[in-house]
């Protein structure tokens, strides 16, 4: 059980606090990340983490002790089908605090507070994570048997890339040198006809 | 109601203000971009803390 907050409500009084807090509740589980001050992310993190808690036990009690604070039917039936079953495994620490810089207007610190693993994509994300991982300690366990071989072979391929790029660069300054010359011969032109036109 | 006997001094107005100072926040070079930022702050330039994104740019 997280400690009862010191000091002043949020919102200026017990009744306001709450329904904030129900409210950023309810918005963090329908969309899985917020963006709010940091005092208020603050504040909001022992609640979320606490109904989530309630939905891992997902019985009929739990979910009217749930419905008591998020007010939402659609979003509790979300968090207990769907955000309760998936934190199943972890004890505890569902949400993610990140701190983004003030806030222009008010220069108010603030913050992002999201569920650890929302939904498919961070599950995606940290598989190709590990099979990255797994092929670098691949390629670093066998090192010493390749690398005789790879020295040889990149200083021919740089040698070819760079015969490759000298022979665009050179008829690319081809290309250029004939039209300066022809750019001469306007200008020469126009130089004889003005010599004419005062003549 | 009370209220100052006295004028300020211009002397005593001086010396108030010029106790006002700007502290330096702390930077640190991101990670990604090499751009400076805010301490234990997300990027704002590249939108990453810790390697993982956190705003959209």
């Amino acid at each position: 059980m997280p400690t009862p907050t010191k000091g002043p409500r949020l919102g200026g009084g017990p009744a306001h606090e709450r329904l904030m807090l129900a409210n950023l509740a309810t918005a963090l589980f329908e969309h899985g990340r917020i963006t709010t001050t940091e005092a208020k992310a603050k504040r909001l993190r022992p609640l979320a983490e606490r109904l989530i808690t309630f939905a891992k036990r997902g019985d009929l009690h739990a979910r009217r002790r749930v419905m008591t604070v998020v007010k939402d039917k659609s979003v509790v039936h979300v968090l207990f089908t769907e955000i309760g079953p998936q934190y199943a495994g972890r004890p505890g620490g569902y949400t993610r605090i990140t701190k983004i810089g003030p806030r222009k207007g008010d220069n108010a610190p603030m913050a992002v507070i999201e569920l650890v693993e929302p939904m498919a994509e961070q599950v995606v994300a940290e598989a190709t994570g590990a099979t990255k991982r797994a092929a670098k300690e691949k390629a670093a366990a066998a090192p010493a048997a390749a690398a005789e071989v790879v020295a040889d072979s990149p200083e021919s391929v740089e040698t070819e890339v760079d015969a490759v790029e000298e022979s665009v660069v050179e008829s690319e300054a081809d290309d250029s040198a004939t039209e300066a010359a022809v750019v001469a011969e306007d200008a020469a032109d126009a130089d004889a006809d003005e010599a004419k036109d005062e003549s | 109601m009370p209220v100052p006997k006295r004028k300020t001094s211009r002397s005593n107005t001086r010396h108030r203000r010029s106790q006002w100072k700007a502290a330096v926040p702390t930077l640190v070079v991101c990670a990604r971009c090499k751009e400076k930022h805010i301490a234990h702050t997300a990027c704002p330039t590249c939108g990453t803390y810790a390697k993982r994104r956190v705003l959209d740019v």
